[in-house]
C-alpha cells in the first residue's frame, strides 16, 4: 500500500499570462483515494490535464511505477493504465451504454457481440456497485447514471488510476452516496483514485489523503485524518473562512412578487414549467434546489421578463406584469443576475462604466436630449467599483478582461447599486451567484444577499450548492419536472429529504 | 379513345415492377448517402455522383459489353467524385454545403459534356436482362416484381443487409457512428476520424455511382441529358425520412419508387381526370413536404448525427 503508483515531479505549465502549475508535486499511492484540493483556478484540472495528455507540460517529470513515462495524448494515458472523468461528459447520447463503453477498445473483433459485451460490462458494473442498463441509450439516462457509464468505460479498459473532477457536482446527495461507496470499492481493489474537488467536507468523508493547490503551487499534502476542515481551508484560501453566516431575525415587509400558476414552453413546444405558483414577501430570501434542467432556467426567466409565459401571472408589488418587457420588469425593481456573467450579465467588449449603466442608460443622470454625460457615469462608476470592492485599473478596462469574481461585482453592482427603491421592496432573481467564484468572493455575494434581505427586499436564488442554500435562505423550494415540489422551512430542512425531493420520489 | 380494360392484378404487378425498378435507384443512392453522412459528412453532390456514374456505366457498356465491368466503371467513378468532396470537406475543412453543390454541378457538368457526342448520335444499349429467382418469383404481385429484376436489383436489397450489419454490428461501424457524432471524442480513444470520414465518403459516392448504372442498366439504355431527373435531391431527402437507417431506407426508397410510377400506371389504365403532369410532380413535391417535416428540429435532434456538417479540427 506505501507504493506510489504515479509521482509528478516539479511540474510546470505557463498559460500566457498565468503560472497554472508551478513546480507542483503529487504522488499516489496503489489503492488510495487522494484528494486534490484548491479553489478555481488554483490549477487542479490543469495538472490533471497535463497526467491524462490534453495539455503538454513546459518542464517536470511524470513517472508511473517508477518508471518515467511521456504521455502525449489520452491513449497514451490510457494505454498506462491512467483515465479521467471530465466535468462534462464525453460521451455519444445517441449510442447504448455498450456500444459507448466499448468504443475504442481492442478487446473486440471486427464483428461485434454487444450482447456479450454487455453482460461483461453488467458483471464489472455490480461488482463495483455501480447501478446501470447496458443496453439503455445513454440520452435517457439521468446525470449520475451517466457518469457511472463514464466509469464503467474507464475500468473496461483495465484503468487503475481515475482521475475524477468534481464528480459529485451534478448529483443529488443520493447519487453522491452512492458514488462514493462505490470509489470505496474501487479502492477496494486496488484502484487509485484521484478526486478533484473544493468541496472540504467531501475531501473529509472520502479520501485518504489530500493535496492542496493554491495559486498554481501545492502547499501542502495530508493524511486526511490528521486534519480537520479548519485547517484545510486555511491552507487553500491563505485565510480563514466563515462557515457560519449570522443571520438577523426576520423581519417580513409584506408582498412583493406573486406567480400564479405559470407555465412556460421552450421552442420546441415541451412545456418547461408546469404550473408553478409562489410568493416572496420583502425581508426573505428563498433558495431553490435541483438538477439543473428542471426548469430553474425557465422560471427564473419568466419572473424577469425574458421569457414569455404561455398561461399564468405574474404580480410585483401588486401590479400585473405578465408578460411585459424586461425593462419594465427592472423598472419596476426586479433585478437579475444570469447564470451566464460574460454574455448574458455583461457586454464583454464594453468597459466597467458602460456595463453598469446598461439598465439604466436612460436616466436622467446619465444622458441628455441626445448625448450621454460621460463625466457623471465615470463618476457613478468609480462609486460603485469602490463600494462593491471591484478590482480593476480603471472603469474604462472591457469587462472581458476581469476575473470571475470581479465580472459578478460588476453585475451584482449594476443590479443592485442603483436601486430604484431603496426603501426596499425589491426581487432579486439570482442564478448560481456564487458558481466558480473563489472563496472570497463567494462570501461576498452571500453577505450582500443577507445585507438586501436585512433592507427589505425579496431574493429569490438558484443553486447546486444544498450548504449554501441551506446557510443563507429563509425558504427553500425545491424544483422537480417543472414544478416546485416541496416547500421547507430552512430550519426544519434537511439535505436526505431535499435530495430525494431533487431526484422527484417525494412530494411535500 | 376507349379504356382498355384490365385485369386489375396485372395492373398492380406491373405498376409494382415499375416501383422497384424505380425505387432500387433511389435505394442504392439513399444507402450511399445515409453511409456517408453517419460519419458525419453532408455530401450534397449526390445528383452529380448518380448522373457521372450513369454515363461512365454507359460507356463502359457500350464499349464492352460486360455490365459488371461497367458497373465497376460507375462506382469509381462515383468514388472519384466523392474524393473531391471528402478533400476540400475533410483535409481542407471548407463548408460541407457548398462543396458538395460544387460536386452536383461539376458531376452534371461533365457528364453532359463527355456525353453530347452519345447524345447525338441517339446510340442505345441492351437493358439488362432479369434474373428469375427461383420459388420466390412464383408469389402472385410481389414475386414478378421483387425477384425477377436485373442483377443490380438484387444488389441493392443485398446492401441494405450489408450496410446495415456493418454500421450496427462492427467494431468499424460502430467508429464510423461515433466518428459522426462526436468526432473529438473518437479522436481521443484512438480512432483515426480523418481516415473513417475518407472512407465512408468514397464508399457512399462508389454507392451513389452504383444508382447511375443501375438507371442506365436497368432502366433507361440510352444517354440524354439530365437523364437523373433530380433522383439524386431525392435520395438527400430519403435520407432524413429514413432516419439515416438502411433498414428504413429500404422501404422509404419504394414508397418514393412507387408514387414515382402513378403517372403510367394511371395512364396505362386510361384515367384522366387528375393532369398527368401532377403525378410527374408528385415525387418532388414529396421530396420538399418531407423536408419540411423531417427537418423540425423536434424531428432531427435524436436520429440526426450530432457532428452532421461538421469539419473535425484537432485541438492542442
Amino acid at each position: 500500500m506505501d507504493e506510489n503508483v504515479l509521482e509528478m515531479v516539479d511540474i510546470v505549465k505557463v498559460f500566457p499570462g498565468v503560472i497554472a502549475n508551478d513546480r507542483v508535486n503529487f504522488s499516489l499511492k496503489a489503492g488510495e483515494i487522494h484528494a486534490l484540493l484548491g479553489e478555481n483556478g488554483a490549477g487542479k484540472t490543469t495538472l490533471m490535464n497535463i497526467l491524462y495528455g490534453i495539455y503538454r507540460m513546459d518542464s517536470g517529470v511524470i513517472k508511473v511505477d517508477g518508471r518515467k513515462v511521456t504521455i502525449r495524448s489520452p491513449r497514451d494515458a490510457i494505454k498506462l493504465g491512467i483515465g479521467m472523468v471530465h466535468q462534462n461528459f464525453k460521451l455519444i447520447p445517441a449510442h447504448t451504454v455498450v456500444e459507448n463503453v466499448i468504443l475504442g477498445s481492442e478487446k473486440n473483433g471486427f464483428i461485434l457481440d454487444l450482447k456479450k459485451s454487455g453482460e461483461e460490462i453488467k458483471n464489472l458494473a455490480s461488482s463495483f456497485g455501480l447501478k446501470v442498463d447496458p443496453f439503455s441509450e445513454v440520452w435517457k439516462l439521468s446525470m449520475g447514471e451517466r457518469q457511472r457509464v463514464e466509469i464503467l468505460k474507464l475500468l473496461y479498459k483495465n484503468v487503475r488510476i481515475m482521475i475524477l473532477d468534481e464528480p459529485t457536482a451534478v448529483l443529488t446527495p443520493q447519487e453522491k452516496r452512492e458514488l462514493f461507496s462505490s470509489l470505496r470499492e474501487m479502492s477496494s481493489k486496488g484502484k487509485s483514485i484521484i478526486f478533484i474537488t473544493h468541496k472540504l467536507d467531501e475531501v473529509l468523508e472520502i479520501s485518504d489523503r489530500v493535496t492542496v493547490l493554491r495559486r498554481g503551487k501545492n502547499v501542502a499534502t495530508k493524511v486526511t485524518k490528521e486534519t480537520n476542515k479548519i485547517e484545510l481551508a486555511n491552507l487553500m484560501i491563505g485565510r480563514p473562512i466563515i462557515f457560519e453566516y449570522s443571520k438577523n431575525p426576520q423581519k417580513l415587509s409584506g408582498l412583493v412578487l406573486k406567480v400564479e400558476n405559470v407555465r412556460v414552453l421552450d421552442e420546441e413546444g415541451n412545456v418547461r414549467l408546469k404550473g408553478v405558483s409562489f410568493s416572496l414577501n420583502g425581508g426573505e430570501i428563498v433558495g431553490v434546489a435541483g438538477i439543473a434542467g428542471n426548469g430553474q432556467k425557465e422560471l427564473a426567466e419568466a419572473i424577469t421578463g425574458l421569457k414569455r409565459v404561455s398561461s399564468g401571472k405574474i404580480f410585483v408589488r401588486g401590479k400585473d406584469l405578465t408578460n411585459a418587457s424586461p425593462k419594465k420588469f427592472f423598472d419596476n425593481g426586479v433585478l437579475f443576475i444570469p447564470e451566464e456573467r460574460l454574455g448574458v450579465g455583461t457586454a464583454p467588449n464594453l468597459s466597467i462604466a458602460e456595463n453598469l449603466i446598461l439598465k439604466s442608460y436612460d436616466n436622467k443622470l446619465f444622458s441628455g436630449p441626445v448625448f450621454l454625460n460621460f463625466d457623471a457615469i465615470q463618476k457613478f462608476a468609480e462609486k460603485l467599483v469602490k463600494d462593491f470592492e471591484i478590482l480593476c485599473s480603471s472603469v474604462n478596462v472591457p469587462v472581458k478582461f476581469l476575473s470571475g469574481g470581479n465580472l459578478q461585482k460588476v453585475v451584482l453592482a449594476r443590479e443592485l447599486g442603483n436601486i430604484i427603491n431603496n426603501a426596499g421592496g425589491n426581487v432579486i432573481v439570482a442564478m448560481y451567484p456564487t458558481r466558480g467564484l473563489d472563496v472570497g468572493a463567494t462570501e461576498y455575494v452571500r453577505k450582500l444577499f443577507l445585507k438586501m434581505r436585512d433592507e427589505g427586499n425579496a431574493i429569490i436564488f438558484f443553486s447546486e450548492d444544498l450548504e449554501e442554500i441551506l446557510s443563507i435562505s429563509d425558504r427553500v423550494f425545491v424544483m422537480f419536472d417543472g414544478r416546485i415540489v416541496g416547500e421547507i422551512d430552512s430550519s426544519e430542512a434537511d439535505v436526505e429529504k431535499i435530495g430525494l425531493m431533487m431526484a422527484g420520489s417525494v412530494a411535500s | 379513345m376507349e379504356a382498355i380494360k384490365v385485369d386489375p392484378l396485372t395492373i398492380l404487378t406491373t405498376m409494382f415492377i415499375l416501383m422497384v425498378q424505380e425505387g432500387s435507384i433511389l435505394l442504392v443512392a439513399t444507402l450511399g448517402e445515409i453511409f456517408t453522412e453517419r460519419s458525419g459528412i453532408l455530401n450534397l453532390g449526390v445528383e452529380g455522383l448518380i448522373c457521372f456514374g450513369a454515363l461512365s456505366s454507359f460507356i463502359v457498356y457500350y464499349l464492352t459489353g460486360n455490365w459488371i465491368i461497367a458497373t465497376l466503371a460507375a462506382a469509381s467513378a462515383g468514388l472519384m467524385l466523392s474524393l473531391i468532396h471528402a478533400f476540400v470537406s475533410i483535409t481542407l475543412k471548407a463548408n460541407q454545403t457548398v462543396s458538395g453543390l460544387a460536386i452536383t454541378i461539376l458531376g452534371l457538368g461533365l457528364s453532359s459534356f463527355i456525353g453530347r457526342p452519345i447524345a447525338l448520335s441517339r446510340i442505345r444499349i441492351d437493358p439488362l436482362e432479369s434474373v428469375r429467382v427461383p420459388l420466390l418469383s412464383e408469389i402472385p404481385v410481389i414475386g414478378p416484381s421483387f425477384f425477377n429484376q436485373n442483377p443490380l436489383v438484387y444488389f441493392s436489397y443485398i446492401m441494405v443487409i450489408v450496410l446495415w450489419f456493418i454500421l450496427y454490428k462492427t467494431r468499424f461501424g460502430l467508429n464510423l457512428r461515433s466518428v459522426g457524432e462526436n468526432p473529438s471524442m473518437a479522436d481521443s480513444l484512438g480512432i483515426n476520424v480523418f481516415l473513417t470520414r475518407y472512407v465512408a465518403t468514397s464508399v457512399g459516392g462508389a454507392l451513389c455511382g452504383i444508382s447511375g448504372a443501375l438507371l442506365i442498366l436497368g432502366y433507361y439504355p440510352s444517354w440524354y441529358d439530365g437523364i437523373t431527373a433530380g433522383r439524386g435531391w431525392i435520395a438527400v431527402a430519403l435520407v432524413i425520412f429514413s432516419s439515416w437507417n438502411p433498414l428504413y431506407a429500404f422501404f422509404g426508397a419504394y414508397f418514393f419508387g412507387l408514387v414515382g410510377t402513378l403517372n403510367a400506371t394511371f395512364q396505362s389504365i386510361g384515367f384522366r381526370a387528375i393532369p398527368t403532369d401532377f403525378f410527374r410532380t408528385l415525387p418532388y413535391l414529396l421530396t420538399i413536404l418531407v423536408l419540411i417535416i423531417f427537418s423540425s428540429t423536434r424531428f432531427r435532434r435524436r436520429k440526426m448525427p450530432a457532428s452532421l456538417g461538421k469539419p473535425y479540427t484537432r485541438e492542442l
